[in-house]
């Protein structure tokens, strides 16, 4: 069922290599412009990508600065 | 947290741009004053899009959206004047500064959000979402659901808390933390560690997650 895979996800997490939220927070600013210039942002910040997945707060601190810098022309 | 090498941070800003707002909010006397006055500007346009785009979660307090930008703005502007020597120069430095009044904004919109609320932590409603008995799902689904339940109930006070409640029960990191007195990484941290162990759990019972949870 869709929706246990997803309950799973939320409790399981990424189950790979993550950064911190702390080291979330740093990295953010460059991963988000490597995102918007199509660049390869997961192998430039490793764990970035597990990170967002398992953390719901950082996950939207990243959409948000994503959208507000895109919003801008990237 | 296991984490690979990253890039290492560069001697000097490589956006020229950069290299001005920087020294700009370090010059001294009316170029500083002008510059600090152009920074807050522009966190209060991050600050007032981040309260905007969450507004539905407020959408009870509305006059209180443009109070909550001007703070967020202002303890942003603190922060990046803090920070400043922590600007690599890797990304715009509007980008850098940006995310200090999104976060700020952010984490303030969740706490106006949930003033007042209770937060769930001895919630037993979580308890339905790995009820393994639930309608539909079949037999391996439910042994899996049952055997997670289990671990759950296994974990660290701390750690099943945590779980519970910013997985299963919905409440965000930040407020969380607030009410426990700790701070996002570190309850990330307890987060971690409680996935760590029930993935080590259930692997060690036979069920395969390992294929679980990726986006």
């Amino acid at each position: 069922m869709a929706k246990d895979n997803e309950v799973l996800g939320r409790v399981l997490g990424p189950g790979a290599p993550e950064l911190s939220c702390e080291q979330c927070f740093d990295e953010l600013d460059r991963y988000v412009e490597l995102v918007l210039a199509g660049e390869q942002a997961e192998e430039r910040v490793p764990g970035m990508r597990a990170h967002l997945a398992g953390c719901p707060a950082c996950a939207e601190d990243f959409r948000s600065l994503r959208d507000l810098v895109g919003r801008e022309g990237g | 947290m296991a984490t690979a090498t990253m890039t290492p941070p560069m001697q000097m800003p490589a956006d020229p741009a950069a290299r001005d707002w920087v020294g700009e909010l370090r010059a001294g006397g009316a170029r500083e004053q002008a510059a600090v006055e152009e920074l807050h500007a522009l966190l209060l346009k991050a600050a007032r899009f981040e309260v905007g785009r969450r507004g539905a979660e407020l959408a009870h307090l509305r006059d209180d959206h443009e109070d909550l930008a001007q703070q967020a703005a202002d303890d942003a502007l603190m922060a990046v004047l803090r920070k400043l020597s922590d600007f690599r120069g890797e990304s715009r430095f509007t980008t850098w500064a940006y995310k200090f009044a999104l976060l700020e904004a952010a984490v303030k919109v969740r706490h106006r959000a949930w003033q007042g609320r209770e937060v769930p932590l001895a919630d037993e409603g979580w308890a339905a979402l790995t009820d393994p008995r639930s309608a539909g799902r079949g037999a391996e689904e439910a042994e899996l659901f049952a055997a997670l339940r289990e671990e759950i109930e296994r974990l660290g006070a701390r750690q099943r808390e945590v779980l519970v409640a910013v997985t299963l029960s919905g409440v965000p990191i930040d407020v969380l933390a607030e009410r426990l007195g700790s701070t996002r990484g570190a309850l990330y941290k307890n987060l971690h560690d409680a996935r760590r162990k029930l993935r080590e759990e259930l692997a060690a019972r036979g069920f395969r997650v390992d294929e679980r949870g990726e986006d």
